[in-house]
């Protein structure tokens, strides 16, 4: 018997006009792991959401939510799932108790049960004191939470997270963090969306990265930074220092070519593993003679990826696909 | 912060009811939510009672004096307009509240649930319809106090208040439909009431149509709302109008076929945006 995955899409297809929301994507996510969906603003990441939740009907292609269809079968795919959308969906004119207690009994979630989780949950994400007012009197971050929140007290099988971090601090991150990776554990399938690679590799085993409605890339964290090429040593000499003194010092830790802006006394060089190198690349630089007026290790962004799998970086990506609109045949291939 | 774990343990929604109960018993929870916001916005709630007041003050000493009714007296004349009136634009609020649940991303997160899809409609359809109860008792309240004095039977001013409120369930289902399909909330407090307003002043309401030009008395006489003053005017005044009541019986029967089938097509497949 083989294993019914948790969530299947196959080619679907979403337009509003002229606008192609999707086009053809493809996803399979195994029951009980995390997908992270990446993309950049407007890549239809909030359209497959949709689709996969039973809001919006696609214009063709298969989609199956626990073995279900998402059309045909969308009451019983309503019963295994978890929904936080974008933005907070929360009642301002209810208490944050008031809220779950609607969510649950519109969920049909029997009391005893649901009523401890309602105030696990609060008190998980730090709602305990705010429970009682109205939602209207919260901060942005404080609707998120509770949005977050109300959206497992189902304790739902398959969860669809619609970039669950964005507008939260700091501690709501991480809380929120935590809490996916609880879920993960305890077997609950994930779906979540993020525009934040760090986020996605800290909390997926799987990644898609989709652009213009379709899956560009698809793969672990590792292999998707591996084609991206790691991380890049970033360096600023002070002046006296000689530059290719410098590059000849890092010689024997660079992964490839080493970029040299004299003007701005700056150096970029691909490394991997570059942590463990860091004190022994100081050390020879030291020895070298080189005074560093600035020294970064920075990991590869979402812009990076973007950068190496289409071509463009993620944020002109929205600027070409409104070009590529009105031009059709100019489309760049990777 | 504690580290339960948050595990997809128990079927929750264990208890097996039929399809009919879920309709009924998330209707009750939704219209609980309203109900409960009623006190917290108590602006929505002290306008639709200020505009019975209004209307039959302002009609019954600005222009009373000018109007003459044949047979009876102004006010009594005025009352079946002012009750008919103050429940449609009652119901305009039904549309607001609609297309601020859906503009706050909520009805996307209710259609995620798996409740009767029926429910975030009938609902809150049910809680404007108790509130709407308050505004035809307001508006009995001020008309007794500026001199109504309602002929016939105790049963036929029941029979009157019910239809009054039958005609604010259509125009509920109407003014939700409106918030269904006009994204803006703003836009359906405004658009919900201004195409109103023609069959609200071009009707029986505030004087017999027999004092208007033909053309224009050809629309009043005939068209749905004017139809409904005539009908609940006739069970207040004790005037025969048996065809306007039935004819009144059969648009809001009409109405409601319509447009009950149609706002829950439009609400399942309407998301936030
Ligand atoms: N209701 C709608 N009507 C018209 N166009 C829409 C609608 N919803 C989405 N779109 C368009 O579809 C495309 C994909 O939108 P979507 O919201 O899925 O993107 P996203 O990946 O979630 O972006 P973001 O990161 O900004 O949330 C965009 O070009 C958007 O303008
Ligand atoms: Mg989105």
């Amino acid at each position: 018997m083989t294993k019914v995955p948790a969530i299947l899409a196959e080619g679907v297809c979403k337009s509003y006009g002229k606008t192609h929301a999707l086009a053809g994507l493809d996803l399979v996510v195994e029951a009980g792991s995390v997908l992270g969906a990446l993309g950049p603003n407007g890549a239809g990441k909030t359209t497959a959401v949709r689709i996969l939740t039973t809001l919006l009907k696609p214009d063709s292609g298969r989609v199956e939510v626990a073995g279900l269809d998402v059309v045909t079968q969308a009451a019983a795919v309503r019963e295994r799932i978890g929904l936080a959308g974008q933005y907070a969906a929360v009642d301002e004119l209810l208490t944050g108790y008031e809220n779950l207690t609607l969510f649950r009994q519109l969920s049909h979630l029997s009391r005893g049960v649901a009523k401890r989780r309602a105030r696990d949950l609060l008190e998980r994400f730090d709602l305990v004191e705010a429970a009682g007012r109205l939602v209207k009197t919260y901060s942005g971050g404080m609707r998120r939470r509770l949005d977050l929140a109300a959206s497992l007290i189902l304790a739902p099988s398959i969860l669809f997270l619609d970039e669950p971090t964005t507008g939260l601090d700091l501690r709501g991150r991480l809380t929120m963090w935590a809490l996916i990776q609880d879920l993960a554990r305890s077997g609950t399938t994930i779906f979540l969306t993020t525009q934040y690679l760090e986020e996605a590799d800290h909390l997926a085993q799987q990644i898609v990265v989709i652009d213009e409605g379709r899956v560009i890339a698809t793969g672990t964290a590792d292999a998707l930074k591996a084609q991206v090429g790691g991380e890049r040593l970033e360096l600023t000499l002070a002046p006296g220092s000689a530059l290719d003194v410098a590059v000849e010092a890092l010689g024997p830790y660079r992964s490839g070519e080493v970029q040299v802006d004299t003007a701005k006394r700056h150096l970029g060089v691909p490394v991997t593993h570059g942590a463990e190198h860091l004190a022994a690349i100081v050390r020879d630089l030291d020895a070298a003679q080189i005074t560093l007026t600035d020294l970064a290790l920075r990991r590869p962004t979402l812009d990076d990826v973007f950068l190496t799998l289409t071509g463009h970086t993620a944020t002109e990506a929205k600027e070409v696909a409104e070009t590529e609109e009105r031009q059709p045949a100019t489309r760049r291939s990777q | 912060m504690n580290n339960r774990q948050f595990a997809p343990t128990e079927r929750l929604t264990a208890r097996s009811r039929s399809a009919l109960y879920w309709a009924l018993a998330d209707a009750v929870v939704v219209a609980k939510r309203q109900i409960r916001q009623i006190p917290r916005v108590p602006d929505e709630l002290i306008t639709a009672m200020l505009q019975p007041i209004i209307i039959v003050l302002l009609f019954r000493y600005l222009f009373g004096g000018a109007i003459n009714v044949p047979g009876t007296s102004y006010i009594n004349y005025l009352m079946a307009g002012a009750f008919v009136q103050s429940a449609v634009f009652a119901s305009a609020n039904t549309g607001v509240g609609v297309a601020n649940d859906l503009k706050r991303g909520l009805i996307d997160r209710f259609r995620s649930l798996p409740m009767a899809p029926s429910a975030v409609l009938t609902g809150r359809i049910f809680a404007d319809l108790l509130r709407n109860i308050f505004v035809i008792l307001v508006t009995w309240a001020i008309g007794l106090l500026v001199g109504f004095q309602p002929a016939g039977t105790f049963l036929a001013w029941i029979a009157a208040s019910a239809l009054v409120l039958l005609v604010s369930l259509v125009f509920s289902w109407l003014s939700a439909l409106v918030g269904l399909l006009i994204p803006s909330p703003e836009a359906v407090a405004q658009a919900g009431i201004i195409w109103l307003l023609p069959f609200i002043f071009a009707s029986s309401a505030f004087v017999p149509v027999s004092t208007m030009p033909s053309w224009l008395r050809a629309f009043s006489e005939h068209q749905p709302v004017s139809l409904m003053m005539d009908a609940v005017r006739g069970l207040l005044l004790n005037q025969p109008a048996s065809s306007a009541l039935w004819q009144a019986l059969v648009w809001c029967g009409g109405m409601l076929l319509v447009l009950i089938p149609l706002d829950m097509w439009v609400y399942g497949r309407r998301t936030a945006r």
